[in-house]
């Protein structure tokens, strides 16, 4: 028997969360190099439907792990119902999507199986029949190549969004197993209320044709009117990375990234993002990224089409300039 | 209500950071500060106390450099702190930093635990969610929210793509704090000469080195990313780059 590789989807109110086929895609490819196979779980209560869908990726089984007490995602009842599935089954490595959820309660789920678990990595090598992963350290300025002290099996990993491609997953046939559970009295400790929007979004930025973008880089609350002078001169709107927001400096609404809002304009300026992994999530599908930021090594240009080492407001004011002739020459 | 807050020192934001000559870690010869995420979990263990009395305790594990960060905690009102003074804490694995606190918190019994929600160096996420399995106790990630009930906390947790949810926990528990839960304050020159008489516990590696283990996980090498993509760098003077860029809105993005 080849080893196994078990994915791990994630599942809301009994819709697969997309992300998981990146995590199926990752998953068959590390079985194309290392000669393993993969099988996929779900868990969660009215899951078959999910099961069946997952029945037609390349895998040999697929699990569907069923608990009305599983309705409601508590990383308690998670912990124990995994801890039970994972160790009876013993997989070599366990694949998940770096998703909030995942974040909640797999790194517990490792320790309580006496493992550990690499998170957010967004790739892998397979070297000489040793397995490393690659993730961002720094917020993005370095990545590393890190390997598991022992022999496995239950191996983790989670996979952050995008690090791979959910379209290329193989297809294929695979059995279904339900296997129903019961969380034990007590063992739930907190208790889930509804999940909400806040708010109607006041503005939807994944139709603007073009974003301008501030970062810390922005300095003071008030230099904000050139950057919407700016947006407003290309026809776009003005967004932020978290910082700002977190600052209300900019309403949340206007955030782009893993907590707020993902975009794909055909133009997206940044003004003094240094490109934290949580802001470039957001934007890193934009069809030109144009990045000013006064520090060359900042992650940043790393994913910018056209870059600008330079202080913002050197060059801010005189690009206004420029727009503002382009236009009235046109 | 008797909170612990777990800090981190992490190199400045805009730093230059530079990697060692084996390639396994950062030079060390940076600017630091305190890890974002810590510091908006040290103003909320700081407002619940203001709220509910209590005792607000910080808990750092690093290098003796780290020590900056509890003092400035403990300028912003926090009453004592404890410090696991080591150079390996800074690069061992977020199971032993989780190990090194739990050990160093023995003798004590906390309400809640407070961390950020992710460190900056590292980006683990981990180091909250680890302590809560180490002491048993339930836990809550990504809070942007706390209210104090009969029974425990109402917690609001932050979910992806603008979501949210209420959540009861019991106490005591283990939360990870995000960023922008609050707003940060200044110490003030009185919190600061204040701080100079409040207790720092130093311990050291051996005290807790029994409860450590080994590191699970090893960074092989680190490096400088591979560019996904080539991006054209603009030179020149200010007015010249920005003629250049111009011309390739105009002609390459199509926005004028």
């Amino acid at each position: 028997m080849p080893e196994t590789i078990l994915v791990l989807v994630e599942q809301q109110q009994s819709k697969l969360n997309r992300v998981s086929l990146e995590t199926i895609a990752a998953a068959q490819s590390i079985a194309k190099d290392t000669g393993w196979q993969v099988e996929i779980a779900v868990i969660g209560s009215g899951i078959a439907a999910i099961a069946e869908e997952l029945a037609s990726k390349g895998a040999t089984k697929i699990y569907a792990i069923e608990s009305p007490q599983l309705t409601a995602y508590t990383s308690d009842a998670f912990v124990y119902v995994l801890k039970e599935f994972l160790s009876s089954k013993q997989p070599k490595l366990v694949l998940m999507p770096h998703t909030y959820q995942v974040r909640d309660f797999a790194p517990r789920l490792a320790l309580a199986l006496g493992k550990t678990i690499i998170p957010d990595a967004i790739g892998y090598k397979y070297e000489n029949g040793k397995l490393l992963f690659t993730r961002q350290m720094f917020q993005g300025k370095f990545v590393a190549d890190v390997s598991l002290s022992d022999d496995g099996p239950l191996w983790m990993a989670t996979f952050q969004n995008a690090a791979f491609r959910g379209d290329l997953a193989e297809a294929g046939t695979a059995p279904v197993e339900t296997i129903h559970v019961t969380v034990p009295d007590g063992a739930i400790r907190v208790q889930p209320h509804e999940i909400f929007k806040e708010v109607k979004q006041a503005v939807d930025l994944s139709q603007s044709e073009v974003i301008v973008a501030v970062g810390r880089g922005i300095k003071e609350q008030k230099n904000l009117a050139m950057a919407e002078e700016l947006a407003t001169l290309l026809g776009g709107d003005i967004a932020a990375s978290r910082p700002i927001c977190d600052l209300g400096w900019l309403p949340l609404d206007r955030q782009i990234g893993s907590s707020g809002q993902t975009i794909a304009p055909k133009l997206y300026i940044a003004l003094g993002i240094s490109g934290a992994i949580q802001h470039i999530v957001g934007m890193k599908g934009s069809r030109t990224i144009v990045a000013i930021n006064k520090d060359a090594e900042a992650p940043i240009f790393e994913i910018a089409d056209i870059g600008v080492a330079a202080n913002l407001f050197d060059v801010v004011p005189p690009l206004i300039e420029e727009i503002k002739k382009a236009k009235a020459g046109a | 209500m008797k909170i612990l807050v777990c800090m981190k020192q992490v190199p400045q934001k805009d730093a230059p950071l530079k990697l060692n000559e084996a390639g396994t870690w950062i030079r060390e010869d940076v600017s630091y500060e305190v890890n974002e995420p810590d510091a908006y979990a040290l103003e909320e263990a700081l407002r619940q106390k203001e709220k509910h009395g209590g005792e607000v305790v910080v808990v750092t594990a690093g290098p003796a450099r780290a020590q900056q960060v509890l003092r400035e905690a403990l300028a912003k009102g926090a009453d004592r702190a404890i410090h696991l003074v080591d150079d390996s804490f800074a690069t061992i694995d977020p199971v032993s930093t989780a190990r090194a606190i739990a050990a160093a918190i023995e003798s004590e019994s906390f309400d809640v635990v407070l961390t950020g929600l992710q460190s900056d160096d590292f980006g683990f996420a981990q180091t909250g969610v680890l302590l809560a399995e180490l002491l048993g106790w339930p836990h809550g990630t990504i809070i942007i929210g706390i209210e104090k009930t009969e029974t425990g906390l109402r917690l609001k947790r932050e979910l992806e793509a603008g979501h949210y949810q209420w959540m009861d926990i019991p106490l005591p528990c283990v939360l990870t704090i995000q960023s922008g839960i609050n707003k940060l304050r200044y110490a003030t020159l009185i919190g600061i000469k204040q701080a100079r008489n409040k207790p720092v516990k130093q311990m050291t590696l051996a005290d807790v080195a029994d409860k450590l283990g080994t590191n699970l996980q090893t960074i092989e090498r680190l490096y400088i990313p591979v560019k996904q993509k080539k991006t054209e760098m603009l030179q020149g003077s200010s007015a010249e780059i920005a003629k250049k860029l111009v011309d390739k809105l105009r002609n390459e993005a199509r926005v004028i």
